[in-house]
């Protein structure tokens, strides 16, 4: 290892880009498990456009992955890039202004030519020039493609495979910057590749060969250091993506109640890998049903519900709206049912492949009639096992659909994520009628928790009637009574309201003696804790309440926000959670402060807003 | 399935429910349910183990009125859960009530893609060709033409046949049925009970209310033997009120002809063939249209085919033999992992 020149860091950012077929994201993957590997903290961003390939190298097709390492505690992918992989002028173009000041640009001088120029709409011939980009940024200019032709030479692949694998030698360069060894990369690229022996053959000699390349030219930087982490818990890790992690998640609540599982899903951006990583484990039992539309996905998983299983559907927000008949079914039925939404940008079809927070209230209000389901949020990629797996539970437990809100933003990104064991895990205690109820109906219920007693189809003396028109109370016989229905109206909400009792209460992070509370939810916990601990540095007095559970809200929620004189609730949408709160939290004035870009809040706008607060 | 001993059969009166059936009086919903009620008996499935699960329309409530698991969902999406219900839970048998409206209509999307997957479920499918719970708009079974409260100077649609869009999805079982003619619609349901597969039975209603006499051509109980058929698979095709009338083909058409006229006797006629896996022949059957030819009633087409339930679960079997993850903790101990 050659540590000489290095300079030792407490964290970094190094963004790949290229166009989409690029492999970036398979890049930027592979470097971020390896620094995991070596004990450091990760936190990464995949950011890629809708179109699967947009024309070569225009800014269209531009696609990127972002790793955020440290060796102290990593709550985001970070904001800007200390290193920037760029493999044309359409990916510099694109990233330029996302790269601190001293910053290093790596960029494949092969793909700098006029014509590529061109494409990037670039109007000189010099794009640094023409993007501003700082002296002080240090250029790395590096024939990518030339060198990995020649690096393939003897392989006799046409020259479309060859630069396939341009993505390796960029890795391998930036495993030499970072002091990386290259022997694990070899063995992840392995498990990827063993089945096509050539072209893993052909991937390991261009990862060798770039980082030979740095290592034998002594390139004019000097090399990073970025020590292990020592603020992480002891245990074996993984890296996680948000999506995966919600459906292991789903899995293991099924394992712990001793149900199946079946998820009822339609394809849907950024939503999908739910689904594909559910179909995988036919090992475990997991029944994935691929339905005609959005609409049958969740009338499935309601019908396995029916029928006795955990179910569960997958989306995003159009999908979401499209289920809003279907969740008032589950709700008049009473039956368990996870409903993930991965929000993504909207109106409409709007933006698919970003994040954004703007379902809340169509999760919260988007249905006719009176309607309460539980909703919640997850914060980062590995805590969506928790929440799919609390989701579950809630779900079997009180008898009601429960949404769970993930977002683009986690639901891709990857994070850390200490293993569980199912043993460590709470135990699951769905709401079955018991022997001795026999004759029971199907609105018979827990006259405390107002949970209804489930009957599972097949279990005999338990025969009975749902479905979506009103019951009567006392017979579960369908009934248009007046009183009747205000009765169940209102029980349907107590057993929702109930549910604060179970729910962890709400914490305070950050200094609690703070001047300025800052309130999120879901996935901007990150950058929401990381802005709090720099500006608490700083010396001002600042404190976070991050919510998970939204519905109910957690029990001791007015007396937290109440104790404060200065409130900021952030969100990346126009103000949803604040409209929600104020209807909930009597005599708190609310600021705001919103972001609707498609895009992650970044740690500097966060700090500049609460440093005028304070 | 779990079937009880013969010794003590079950009685139409044991898939009964509490529920007082509130059908108008006269209403052709009450003979389908009446024959379901006899079927479910001859079938020997326990109630405990029946799921009935419908969408919403005036058959749709049809659950209700059945002992044993019921579930009335939301309008065209009894398909999807009825799926959901019979993928989750094979060992049930399930029946999916719904009407041309339901199932036609809103719920079309649904239809076509259960009858493709052949997931192990009955569908009664009420056809009065009208919306009877809404009070009188027209459905896409309503003959063009057709006056009704939504088409007042008469619709200007053309209608689907069940049969055609059944075939057209890849259907392995259709069969139809005439509410006032118990004895055969009980054999026709019992088949479609029996075959493995999505049985799409389509159930000729009448409503008293909205379309009365819709089906009147048919109904006459003097001349319904002259103007339908009773298929069966492997006999001739044979009807008419003396037995003498029969269906031969001709080039590619089908035709009546009397048996003992022109030489005709009854090795010249079709025999009817329900398990052929070329829909070509009981297309032309079920297509059939009065008054040149009879309209079919009975089983025309079962071919049994994989069910889409039994596959899933044969591929859970074969992936969970061949899979060295048997546990959730295996499946966390197969990922790339690190000590921290």
């Amino acid at each position: 290892m050659e540590n000489n020149n290095a300079t030792e860091l407490d964290n970094v950012v190094v963004r790949f880009t290229g166009d989409s077929g690029d492999g970036m994201q398979l890049t930027g993957t592979l470097f971020s498990n390896l620094s995991a590997i070596l004990g450091n903290e990760i936190s990464t961003f995949p950011d890629y456009p809708s179109e699967i390939r947009a024309p070569l190298g225009t800014l269209g097709g531009v696609s990127g992955f972002q790793v955020h390492l440290g060796s102290s505690k990593i709550y985001t992918p970070g904001d800007n890039a200390d290193v920037l992989v760029a493999m044309n002028p359409a990916a510099l173009k694109v990233n330029a202004q996302s790269v601190k000041k001293g910053g290093i640009i790596i960029f494949d001088t092969d793909s700098f030519e006029k014509t590529d120029l061109n494409k990037a709409e670039f109007k000189t011939d010099n794009p640094f020039e023409e993007l501003s980009i700082s002296e002080t940024t240090q250029l790395i200019p590096v024939p990518l493609s030339s060198l990995t032709q020649s690096s393939l030479e003897e392989f006799g692949f046409d020259n479309k495979t060859v630069l396939r694998s341009k993505n390796m030698f960029a890795l391998g360069l930036i495993c030499w910057l970072f002091n990386r060894p290259i022997d694990q990369a070899i063995h992840f690229l392995g498990n990827k590749f063993g089945k096509k022996p050539d072209i893993l053959h052909a991937n390991v000699k261009v990862l060798t060969d770039g980082f030979n390349y740095g290592h034998n030219l002594h390139l004019t930087v000097s090399t990073f250091l970025v020590e292990k982490s020592h603020e992480t818990p002891k245990g074996s890790y993984t890296s996680i993506s948000g999506n995966k992690a919600t459906a292991w998640g789903l899995i293991a609540a099924s394992k712990k109640a001793g149900l199946e599982l079946f998820l009822g899903s339609y394809p849907i951006t950024p939503a999908t890998d739910i689904m594909h990583e559910l179909a995988l484990r036919k090992d475990l039992g997991v029944k994935v049903m691929q339905a005609e539309d959005e609409i049958a996905g969740i009338t499935s998983a309601i019908g396995a519900s029916f029928a006795g299983s955990l179910a569960a559907t997958s989306t995003s927000g159009p999908g979401l709206a499209l289920k809003s008949e279907g969740i008032g079914l589950a709700v008049m039925a009473e039956l368990p049912l996870v409903v993930v939404d991965v929000m993504r940008g909207g109106p409409s079809t709007g933006l698919p492949t970003k994040t954004e927070q703007t379902d809340l209230l169509q999760a919260l209000y988007g249905r006719n009639g009176e309607s309460p389901v539980v909703v919640m949020a997850a914060s980062t990629p590995a805590d969506c096992f928790h929440f799919a797996f609390m989701a579950s539970k809630i779900a079997l437990e009180h008898m009601s659909p429960v949404i769970l809100l993930t977002d683009a933003f986690i639901g891709n990104g990857t994070s850390l994520w200490k293993l569980p064991k199912l043993a460590e895990l709470p135990d699951i205690h769905p709401n079955y009628s018991l022997p001795g109820m026999e004759g029971s109906h199907v609105s018979s219920r827990n006259e405390e928790t107002k949970v209804r007693y489930w009957s599972i189809p097949g279990t005999e003396g338990f025969g009975h009637r749902n479905g979506g028109l009103e019951k009567d109370y006392y017979t579960g016989a369908i009934s248009s009574d007046a009183i009747n229905h205000e009765k169940m109206v209102n029980t349907r909400e107590q057993k929702i309201e109930n549910i604060s009792q179970f729910l962890p209460e709400l914490k305070v992070e950050g200094n609690v003696d703070a001047d300025l509370l800052v309130i999120g939810w879901g996935g901007t916990h990150g950058h929401l804790m990381s802005t709090v601990n720099s500006v608490n540095k700083k010396g001002s007095k600042i404190a976070l309440a991050h919510f998970n559970y939204i519905n109910p809200l957690p029990k001791n929620t007015i007396e937290v926000i109440q104790g404060y004189k200065k409130v900021v609730v952030c969100e990346l949408n126009s103000g949803q959670f604040a409209t929600y709160l104020r209807s909930k939290v009597p005599n708190v004035e609310f600021l705001q402060y919103n972001k609707v870009q498609g895009q992650p809040f970044t740690v500097a706008e966060l700090e500049e807003c609460f440093s005028k607060l304070l | 399935m779990e079937t009880k001993e013969l010794t003590i059969p079950y009685t139409a009166k044991d898939f009964k429910s509490d529920q007082y059936v509130r059908w108008c009086p006269g209403c052709g919903d009450y003979a389908v349910l009446n024959t379901l009620q006899k079927v479910m008996a001859e079938l020997g499935v326990a109630p405990h183990n029946t799921a009935v699960i419908s969408g919403i329309g005036c058959s749709s409530r049809l659950p209700y009125y059945i002992s044993g698991y019921g579930f009335h969902t939301i309008h065209g999406r009894g398909a999807a859960v009825a799926t959901g219900v019979k993928v989750a839970n094979p060992k049930l048998s399930v029946w999916q009530i719904t009407g041309d409206g339901d199932c036609l209509a809103i719920g079309g999307n649904h239809f076509i893609h259960s009858v493709r997957r052949n997931v192990d479920i009955n569908v009664l499918l009420f056809n009065n060709q009208i919306y009877g719970l809404t009070k009188g708009q027209y459905s896409p079974t309503t003959k063009k033409g057709y006056v009704t409260k939504s088409s007042p100077f008469g619709t200007v649609e053309r209608p689907f046949r069940p049969a055609e869009l059944t075939f057209g999805a890849r259907g392995t079982f259709f069969a139809r049925l005439l509410d006032v003619d118990l004895k055969n619609s009980q054999i026709s349901m019992l088949a479609a009970a029996q075959h493995k597969g999505t049985s799409i039975v389509e159930c000729l209603v009448n409503c008293v209310i909205f379309n009365d006499g819709a089906h009147g051509y048919l109904a006459e109980k003097e001349t319904r033997a002259d103007r339908t058929i009773f298929l069966e698979h492997g006999k001739p095709l044979i009807f008419g009120k003396d037995r003498n009338k029969g269906i031969i083909a001709k080039c590619f058409n089908l035709q009546v002809v009397t048996i003992g006229e022109n030489g005709i006797t009854e090795k010249d006629l079709l025999v009817h063939d329900a398990t052929c896996e070329d829909t070509t022949l009981q297309m032309k059957l079920a297509l059939m249209e009065g008054p040149e030819m009879p309209i079919a009633l009975g089983v025309i087409r079962d071919v049994p085919t994989e069910t889409y339930d039994e596959a899933l679960e044969n591929q859970i079997t074969e992936i969970q033999a061949k899979s060295k993850i048997k546990t959730f903790d295996d499946l966390i101990a197969s990922c790339e992992q690190w000590e921290m």
